[in-house]
């Protein structure tokens, strides 16, 4: 295990470390310590690395991981695992705006709370949410799963294309073309299943399932005129 | 973009250190405003019937002494001054309108930066690690101060378009953000009598809610009433006479973190800005809700 202190250390010489792991792999377990809020920690890994930031991350964290896994053990800022492509990246404390913004796969966990536009335009990654999200969440959601053991915000899956949304608490709003839809058995088998990797002992029973409305897929010549 | 930064101190043992707790959270939103830096204080209060003006001059090296003594004289006043850099602290027992025809008519160059009890601005053009060294921020002592690292979107780097904004007497507004109707606004709030001196959007929005406090409303009415007049992105730090207060927009795409102990409520643009405060590890911290209001006021 190797331990990167950034109070010393830049944020550069901490990914720049990483990085190389991808050309020659010499170690698989990292520890970022005294990461103070900084921007930009653990970004563009590209090997099944395991890294452990110990205190709060800034913006970006985590960005276009691809195979490591990244846990924070604090809170993180805007844009956690945006553009995710694998991997599992997972958040002690609470994110704030646009967790998981655009990723494409892999697995987001967020034992607290997520703030507004969490999940937006995701593209095929997981999230798994322990608390409440904010408004506008997944908007424009194309594919994947966001599940959310609180509350969600005003607009839940505004624009929504085909992402499956669970969600156990009240939802203020949902966003146009986004409806509430049967929990089917095959939805239950899947909410389980994400609960369980995400590590949280929820009832799939006690959540509700929202989805595609599918009335914005085509243009309606009736609006025309709005146009 | 712009960094905005506030301290609120609950433990009155820290205020002769509240310059240096907070200039370390000054300089850490130097990369979101490089252009130019400011900071409210408030502390070294005035007896009541007294006031105190933060004045700077948009000329060079300004001698503030004839000023002054022109002011004594003309108003017959008691009047004390000191300099901090390019700023002078007048403290008087003349009225503010007074002081400040007096200074309109020999020394149009001069800005009243702030006027209250408790209020001091201090601002200028630079990196915020210059503007705090030029009017020694670390050795200041207070309650309680709000500041501002700004990158330039909306008009010009000028000392006078730096923040905070005053809004009335000992009260201020600092702005992450941006205005769309703040064109429109300036030439509606100029019909009600109150006076711009920038293109700058943020003035408007200090102007707008001076406009709305001369009208009767609380500051928390006023607030209320800018979220539906104010179009664009923000997020406003206020600071009083007695604390501050936060507030986002509906959509809150400008950031903002909060931070509480027994010590102290702080609040940043982003954490980074808080991670140099004492006790930081434990304090409760969270992100403000859109169009939500949060006042903290110590009781009088």
């Amino acid at each position: 295990m190797k331990t990167i202190d950034l109070s010393s250390a830049t944020v550069r010489d901490l990914n720049q470390a990483l990085h190389d792991q991808t050309k020659t792999l010499t170690e698989r377990e990292w520890v970022v310590s005294n990461p103070g809020g900084k921007h930009n920690l653990a970004v563009g890994l590209n090997e099944a690395l395991s890294v452990e930031i110990d205190g709060h991350a800034g913006y970006y964290c985590a960005g276009m991981n691809q195979k490591a896994s990244v846990t924070i053990h604090g809170n993180v800022g805007v844009g956690v695992a945006e553009n995710m492509m694998s991997g599992m990246v997972r958040i002690k404390g609470s994110a704030s705006q646009a967790a998981g913004a655009t990723a494409h796969g892999g697995l987001l966990v967020i034992e607290g709370d997520a703030g507004a536009r969490c999940g937006i335009s995701m593209k095929g990654v997981d999230i798994v949410v322990g608390g409440s999200i904010g408004h506008m969440s997944c908007f424009m959601g194309q594919a994947g799963r966001l599940v959310v053991c609180g509350d969600a915000g005003d607009a839940l899956g505004d624009s929504l294309y085909e992402t499956r949304i669970y969600v156990k608490g009240t939802v203020k709003s949902l966003g146009s073309d986004c409806m509430e839809k049967d929990m089917r058995p095959e939805h239950l088998e899947e909410l389980a299943e994400l609960l369980n990797r995400a590590g949280f002992d929820e009832d799939p029973a006690s959540f509700k399932r929202y989805g595609s409305a599918r009335q914005l897929y085509n243009f309606k010549v009736d609006n025309a005129s709005a146009y | 973009m712009c960094g905005i930064v506030g301290l609120y101190l609950k433990n009155p043992a820290l205020e002769n250190q509240l310059g240096a707790l907070f200039e370390p959270m000054l300089l850490a939103m130097t990369d979101r405003g490089p252009d130019s830096a400011g900071f409210a204080i408030y502390g070294d209060e005035v007896k009541d019937g007294w006031i105190k003006l933060t004045l700077q001059s948009t000329e060079a090296g300004y001698d503030f002494k004839v000023l002054m003594g022109e002011l004594e004289g003309r108003l017959g006043c008691s009047l004390d001054w000191f300099q901090n850099a390019s700023a002078a602290v007048l403290k008087t027992n003349a009225e503010e309108a007074a002081v400040r025809a007096v200074i309109a008519e020999l020394a149009p160059a001069v800005r009243v930066m702030s006027v209250g009890q408790s209020i001091e601005i201090l601002k200028g053009m630079g990196l915020p690690k210059e503007i705090s060294e030029r009017f020694s921020l670390a050795k200041m002592k207070g309650s309680h101060i709000i500041g501002h690292t700004r990158m330039a979107t909306e008009s010009a780097v000028t000392m006078e378009g730096s923040h905070p904004f005053s809004t009335g007497q000992d009260l201020c507004l600092v702005h992450n953000g941006s205005l769309s109707n703040h064109f429109r606004l300036r030439q509606e709030l100029r019909r009600h009598g109150i006076e711009f001196e920038t293109e700058n959007d943020t003035e408007v929005a200090a102007g707008y809610l001076t406009w709305r406090l001369r009208q009767g409303d609380s500051l928390k009415e006023a607030l209320d009433h800018s979220l539906e007049d104010l179009d664009g992105f923000f997020t406003f730090a206020i600071g009083t006479r007695d604390g501050f207060a936060v507030i986002r927009d509906p959509i809150a795409c400008k950031p903002a973190i909060l931070a509480e102990t027994d010590d102290y409520v702080a609040m940043a643009s982003e954490y980074q800005a808080l991670s140099t405060l004492p006790g930081i590890d434990k304090a409760k911290v969270w992100e403000p809700e859109p169009a939500t209001m949060y006042i903290w006021e110590r009781s009088a």
